[in-house]
């Protein structure tokens, strides 16, 4: 099916909604699709993700011969191999039937390579389904067609969404089962596209599946279900979005400094959002110092130009303090500073997250003590936030956080990377919770967010002549002097004329 | 040797390569990010180079991350002994030109005993001259963290991995007992005697590894090309014929085939293939149509069911 057919068919009632201006004849992306597949157990996760492999030809001879092999005694009536056999590949998963870890697949067509998320469905390994959601572009939502949406579909959606995965497909599957009852799979996609449009989802497509009989997955299953005229698993994959970059500015969490020699001292980092060129001026946070690029260094070149998902090299004109944990950014985008920060998290572990705990956080290369206060927990059968002192394994809940010292974010919406953190707990070292910051607190506890100092935004010159001078000379403590180019501070003069 | 200096190398003159494909560069982007990190958080990282395709790429991507200081760790190198000796040229050859830190590392109880994969098996063989020789290592370089160019496509346990696979002292790999692992934020925290594996391949595939072979212009191993070697044949494999303690059973005689090697290990437990491809366009070409999996040829993955889980369970890599 072309592009464009594809767009129509997605226009057909099946699909349930539609973004609102998704261009059909854009340059395809080259970049894989992550996708997570979740759902319920039994629903048939670890059989879709095996045929769509099989599908796919990513399967090699030895590999089926294996699969051949191991399924001996387990055939289903249609002689065909256990699909999921290909994906479980713990001995443990193999003697219970069950998928217990995240596993990553990869598989291509000719228009697209793919790396999928085969996440487990039980209620108790919620967090590898986090895990798993946590990168992915889209999420493949399975539904056993003859039991209908359950709490745990709810659960996963939701955790979707939290992570900020805007496409949906839901797959409706063993519609075989149902002897292919049309009904059923309208009132089950309905149902569905209630729940998503309670969750803000506006992007979802609803899909009849047999996976175990390849129907609507990879090949069409019109001889099955003439009644259905949307696309296949595969099409909606291919022409799915990979992440949209972000709108923030600038941002270069600092992982390392790199001085090989006297004469070489440089920034190492991912750009998390926004692009960076020479020349530009930028700010160093906690400490608001500010330089300007002078090169963007990598292996083969000198460039003119990073973006969001370069890992670069940072070189500044300037001698600033920049160590490991801070951040490089924008200076007229900057992320949001301060003491204490709203925030969504799934935890994780068995301790689940305890009030006023010291934990560690984690967010990009930053690492810092902070104390976490929940405040709500989601009730996932009403959907409602209710009253919540601690968070309980696999809760989702809102909490408060307050740190020691600064700490930088964007929120999650903004950002993905500078949104997002890990807790961990300084008992085990384990990882206990996922989080998302939704937005900044003025003060926790009498704990005050802004703190006195004196910024002062003057062109680079005029800032180092003023700072010889004898009136600040023994001030330097009490003033914070962030230097920008001369066209900046007229500009910033100029707003504050208005 | 004396260390590059920066400054003169900034602009680099070879740079006439096209750009990567976007899919790539990503996968380029995410191991480089995965380098720095692990550089950063660990005291003592060291990298696991086992001198194949991967440990190329391994090798070529620790290089781009670090540029312009250089490899900020150690390779280390398990060697069994029955490693390709061409191998263990082309290893000497990338320490000199790259100006690399290299720890070599042989089990000094099996070199004592002479465990060799004929008198002892793939399978004891392996847990001696590779598995046990690694725990020694690290040990002995207390190694809080390394890196290994295992890829998520190779087999179904290592489907599982997490990019940061965390080991007990006595690095075990415990699967039930992994780190949450969330977007790229790696949690890197350990008590003293624990480590951390590493793997900034994970999310690529062999192909992937191929084309960035290709892209990248990065030596590899002259076996994985074809040409006219001397081969036995095996327990269905073809084996290498050139290293003298290779003796021939009843029955077997060697012979000259044009063969090359989709992956290398000890070349008495690697079977090479047929084929004709002796650019790197023709294995990748080879390797779209090919039927088989990659890792067909070694035969210490088909020991026993969930034999490679068995191994990592206990230390291997």
């Amino acid at each position: 099916m072309t592009a464009p057919a594809l767009a129509n068919a997605a226009l057909d009632e099946t699909a349930v909604a539609l973004p609102s201006q998704e261009p059909a004849r854009v340059a395809r992306d080259s970049r894989p699709l992550r996708l997570i597949t979740c759902g319920s157990v039994d629903d048939g996760k670890s059989t879709l993700i095996g045929r769509l492999l099989w599908d796919t030809k990513a399967v090699k001879e030895d590999q089926a011969a294996s699969l051949q092999r191991d399924s001996k005694g387990k055939q289903n009536d249609l002689g065909l191999p256990d699909f999921a056999l290909l994906l479980d590949g713990l001995q443990a998963e193999r003697e219970q039937g069950i998928t217990i870890d995240v596993a990553y697949r990869y598989f291509s067509t000719d228009k697209r390579s793919f790396i999928v998320a085969d996440t487990p469905g039980h209620e108790q390994y919620t967090r590898n389904m986090a895990t798993g959601a946590s990168t992915a572009d889209l999420a493949v939502l399975l539904v056993d067609a003859r039991v209908g949406l359950l709490e745990q579909t709810r659960r996963h959606a939701t955790i979707a969404t939290l992570m900020g995965i805007k496409q949906f497909v839901l797959a409706v599957n063993k519609i075989d089962l149902t002897n292919y009852d049309r009904s059923r799979f309208e009132q089950i996609s309905h149902e569905f596209k209630e729940l998503a449009l309670s969750l803000g989802v506006r992007q979802v497509t609803a899909i009849p599946v047999s996976a175990l009989k390849g129907e609507n997955v990879v090949y069409d299953g019109r001889a099955s279900m003439p009644w259905y005229e949307g696309p296949t698993l595969i099409e909606v994959l291919e022409l799915a979005t990979t992440r949209s970059a972000q709108t923030v500015g600038f941002r270069l969490p600092v992982q390392r400094v790199s001085r090989p020699g006297e004469s070489f001292r440089g920034y190492q980092g991912t750009v998390a959002g926004g692009s960076v060129k020479p020349g530009d001026s930028v700010v160093i946070l906690p400490s608001g110092m500010v330089a300007n690029v002078t090169k963007i260094v990598t292996f083969d070149l000198v460039r003119n130009a990073a973006v969001a998902g370069d890992a670069i090299t940072l070189v500044l004109d300037r001698q600033v303090d920049v160590s490991r944990g801070d951040m490089i950014a924008a200076i007229d985008s900057q992320p949001m500073t301060g003491l204490a920060f709203d925030a969504q998290l799934v935890a994780l572990q068995a301790e689940g997250i305890q009030p006023g705990k010291r934990y560690w956080l984690k967010s990009g290369s930053r690492r810092q003590r902070v104390q976490v206060q929940p405040i709500s927990q989601l009730d996932l059968k009403s959907g409602k936030w209710n009253h919540a002192d601690e968070l309980p394994m696999n809760a989702i809940g809102k909490v408060h956080l307050a740190f020691d010292e600064q700490a930088i974010f964007d929120a999650y919406e903004q950002n993905r990377t500078t949104g997002a953190f890990i807790l961990i707990d300084p008992d085990t070292n384990n990882t206990v919770a996922g989080g998302m910051i939704t937005a900044k607190r003025a003060a926790i506890g009498g704990i005050h967010t802004e703190d006195s100092r004196v910024i002062l935004s003057l062109p680079a010159d005029l800032a180092d002549q003023l700072m010889a001078t004898e009136i600040f000379a023994g001030r330097r403590e009490d003033a914070e002097v962030r230097r920008l180019t001369a066209a900046r501070a007229i500009e910033i003069i100029d707003t504050i004329d208005e | 040797m004396p260390h590059t200096h920066p400054e003169t190398e900034l602009h680099n003159p070879q740079s006439t390569k096209p750009p990567l494909d976007p899919h790539l560069k990503a996968l380029e982007n995410e191991a480089i990010h995965i380098f720095r990190e692990v550089a950063a958080e660990f005291e003592r990282p060291v990298m696991l180079y086992s001198i194949g395709k991967d440990s190329s790429v391994l090798l070529h991507l620790a290089r781009k991350a670090f540029y312009p200081g250089r490899v900020p760790f150690p390779l280390l190198h398990v060697d069994t002994g029955w490693k390709f000796r061409e191998m263990i040229a082309f290893r000497d050859e990338m320490v000199e030109k790259y100006d690399l830190d290299l720890v070599a590392h042989t089990n000094p109880r099996g070199a004592a005993e002479n465990v060799t994969p004929f008198t002892h098996g793939s399978a004891l063989y392996t847990d001696i001259m590779k598995t046990e020789a690694l725990r020694q290592a690290l040990d002995a370089g207390q190694y809080d963290a390394a890196f290994g160019g295992a890829r998520r496509d190779e087999e179904a346990s290592r489907a599982k991995e997490r990019i940061y696979s965390f080991r007990t002292p006595d690095h075990r790999w415990d699967p039930r007992n992994q780190r949450p692992e969330l977007w790229n934020v790696y949690n890197g925290m350990i008590r003293k005697g624990e480590s951390v594996r590493a793997f900034p391949l994970s999310n690529w595939t062999e192909v992937d590894i191929w084309r960035y072979i290709q892209a990248e212009e990065i030596p590899i191993v002259p076996l994985y090309f074809a040409k006219k070697r001397p081969i036995v044949e095996r327990d269905g494999m073809m084996i290498l014929a050139e290293d003298p303690r290779l003796e021939l059973l009843p029955g077997e005689t060697k012979r000259e085939e044009v063969i090359r090697f989709r992956t290398l290990g000890c070349f008495p437990l690697t079977g090479a293939i047929r084929s004709n491809a002796t650019t790197l366009d023709d294995i990748i070409s080879e390797l779209e149509t090919a039927t088989v999996s990659e890792r067909q040829g070694r035969a210490i993955d088909r020991d026993q069911a969930g034999s490679m889980e068995k191994k990592k369970r206990e230390g291997y890599f």
